[in-house]
């Protein structure tokens, strides 16, 4: 990282410069079936308690087993974030009272969890990049769900998600603002959907993080920092730690100390603030769960679950650039959804791949994102697009016409070629045609004409004159070259 | 390792034990002999072996993502002190 990044990332306060340092606990839940150690559902919408084994609900003498599929997720997680898999690892017992927690204690991973030490690359928008170290990820256990508003005077506890599996991806403190914050959330959220670990879905909870933020002067060592609980969506992300790194070093810069603590972000006063309750409960008393004994992971079955990984997003970017040529930039549109990424391969097939890029991500996404749709859902297909490219390879259409025609598709007037051929869209290339225009122009307008000879760019007036006389369908190139001759420019 | 009145009184509280004011010293005696008991393993020289959590030797089992279980609502709250449209309901807890 140069000074002069670093630079830009300080915030201003009082009495200097202050740096911003972050640290991220993704939880993402495992796409099973079933849950971490027992055989009930995990899914969304269900009655209350409709997802709840005996295990789940903690009754005497019930026995986790574990689910071997949520391990095969954590490991290709773990394949995927160029992190370590442990060949031996333990659950452990967080111990902690809730009433979200039936068992008293969360079946989680302490001191020897199934993945360790990885990195993930980041992009920022500038195109420049940056790593965050990972720490760890592991498998745990995720609680039920309290429901407040249902009475005055008490909670109601729906236990279906208690038991789902999570993994806690945990990283190092690397990042130095909430953009790239914001970016590694969304990098981290794109490789797991790749490697369909996790759907990512952060509206339904399925994909959120707790964030932890500290200040410091530049060249200082570590501040005391504050975590902020389940955030989940980048907004929020973005919003939260803007104003957690402002309180903290007002509180600093009045002379006052961080107390290390739990807080939470209120999106509608967009504030965090202090959540005291839970602040008793930080003796946790971790012990290996005796019920479990420890996951051993054969390396073979490593080897299978590597082959089984997906192109990952790193890759797919630094091929579309060596392949389709591509700038980095457009590779990071199109990489950043898998789908997105198939829909350009198949448009591309046969075509100039930049222009295709070009044309999925302006036109196409401007019109999916102001309709609201899904690439998955797009009313015009990869086909399209590379009918419409092909157009303009030929030279039936000039790019300027192939907007209108993109538009009138987008409309669901056709294919291209039927609306070219409906509307006599296609391009003039006939010079003869374009040479009659010229003349007619230059023979009503003898004064321009003199003009242009000192000053050679009034030639701009006399293309725009002779893209009007041929409505717009004249092939610009040979506009611009008949003018220069015919102009002696 | 001993333990005090302060530490004992904490442990309660976490585990969820309610124990009396005065029968906080009983239980502070009671506890250091048992720790002063157990104290004596420090004896062995463990230096190089691994810690042993289980006297098992065998890798945890691990059964396939199937849904196998759920769907009864009633018996999971059979037991509730208090339950009412399907769900436990406990004393508030406010955030």
């Amino acid at each position: 990282m140069t000074a002069d990044l670093a630079e830009s990332k300080l915030i201003q306060g009082r009495t200097g410069a202050w740096e911003i340092v972050i640290g991220l606990e993704v939880h993402a839940q495992v796409a099973s079936k079933s849950k971490l150690f027992s055989g009930a559902a995990v899914g969304f919408g269900a009655g209350p308690n409709e997802q709840v084994s005996l295990v789940d609900a903690a009754m005497p003498g019930m026995l986790p087993v574990l689910n071997r599929y949520c391990v095969e997720q954590a490991v290709k997680t773990g394949l995927g974030l160029r992190a370590e898999i442990n060949r031996t690892s333990r659950f452990a017992r967080k111990n902690y009272f809730y009433p979200d927690l039936p068992q008293g204690y969360q079946i989680s991973q302490f001191d020897q969890p199934v993945v360790g030490e990885g990195v993930v690359e980041v992009e920022r928008d500038d195109g420049s990049s940056f790593e965050v170290r990972i720490e760890r990820l592991h498998l745990e256990q995720d609680a039920g769900k309290l429901i407040h508003d249902l009475s005055p005077s008490e909670s109601y506890v729906d236990l279906n998600r208690a038991g789902t599996a999570l993994m806690e991806i945990v990283s190092r403190p690397d990042m130095r603002s909430s953009d790239e914050a914001v970016a590694y959330f969304k990098k981290l959220r794109t490789i797991l959907i790749y490697l369909g670990t996790c759907d990512g879905d952060m509206e339904k909870g399925n994909m959120r993080a707790d964030v932890n933020v500290s200040v410091r002067k530049p060249g200082e060592g570590l501040g005391t920092r504050c975590e902020i609980k389940n955030v989940n969506s980048f907004r929020f992300m973005q919003q939260a730690i803007e104003y957690e790194a402002r309180r903290q070093i007002e509180i600093l810069e009045d002379g006052g100390k961080i107390d290390q603590e739990t807080r939470l972000f209120d999106p509608n006063k967009v504030e965090t603030r202090s959540m005291r309750s839970k602040e008793e409960a930080h003796d946790y008393r971790y012990f290996p769960d005796p019920d479990l004994l420890p996951l051993v992971i054969e390396e073979a079955w490593i080897e299978d679950i590597r082959r089984s990984l997906p192109e990952l997003p790193d890759d797919k970017r630094k091929r579309f650039m060596s392949e389709y040529g591509l700038s980095a930039y457009d590779a990071g549109i199109l990489i950043a959804e898998q789908a997105r990424a198939d829909y350009f391969e198949a448009a591309a097939k046969g075509r100039d791949a930049k222009l295709v890029a070009n044309w999925v991500t302006n036109a196409l996404l401007a019109n999916l994102a102001k309709d609201g749709h899904d690439i998955e859902a797009s009313p015009l297909k990869p086909e399209a697009i590379n009918e419409l490219v092909g157009l303009i390879e030929d030279g039936s259409i000039s790019s300027k016409i192939a907007k209108e025609v993109f538009d009138r598709m987008w409309a669901g007037e056709g294919s291209p070629k039927a609306i070219v051929d409906k509307h006599g869209l296609v391009q003039v290339n006939d010079t003869g045609a374009i040479e009659k225009a010229i003349d007619e122009i230059m023979v009503a307008n003898p004064d321009k004409v003199e003009a242009v000879k000192d000053k050679p760019q009034a030639m701009g007036w006399f293309v725009g004159q002779v893209m009007k006389a041929t409505g717009g369908k004249a092939n610009p190139a040979a506009v611009n070259d008949l003018l220069k001759s015919k102009l002696g420019v | 390792m001993a333990v005090d009145v302060a530490t004992v009184r904490r442990v309660a509280h976490l585990a969820r034990i309610a124990e009396p004011e005065d029968r906080l010293q009983a239980i502070v005696g009671e506890l250091n002999g048992i720790l002063a008991w157990i104290e004596q393993l420090n004896e062995v020289d463990v230096q190089g072996v691994e810690p042993m959590t289980t006297a098992v030797e065998a890798t945890t089992p691990l059964r396939a993502d199937e849904v196998t279980d759920g769907g009864d609502p009633e018996r999971i709250l059979a037991n509730a002190p208090k339950a009412a449209d399907g769900f436990f309901v406990v004393p508030k807890v406010v955030e």
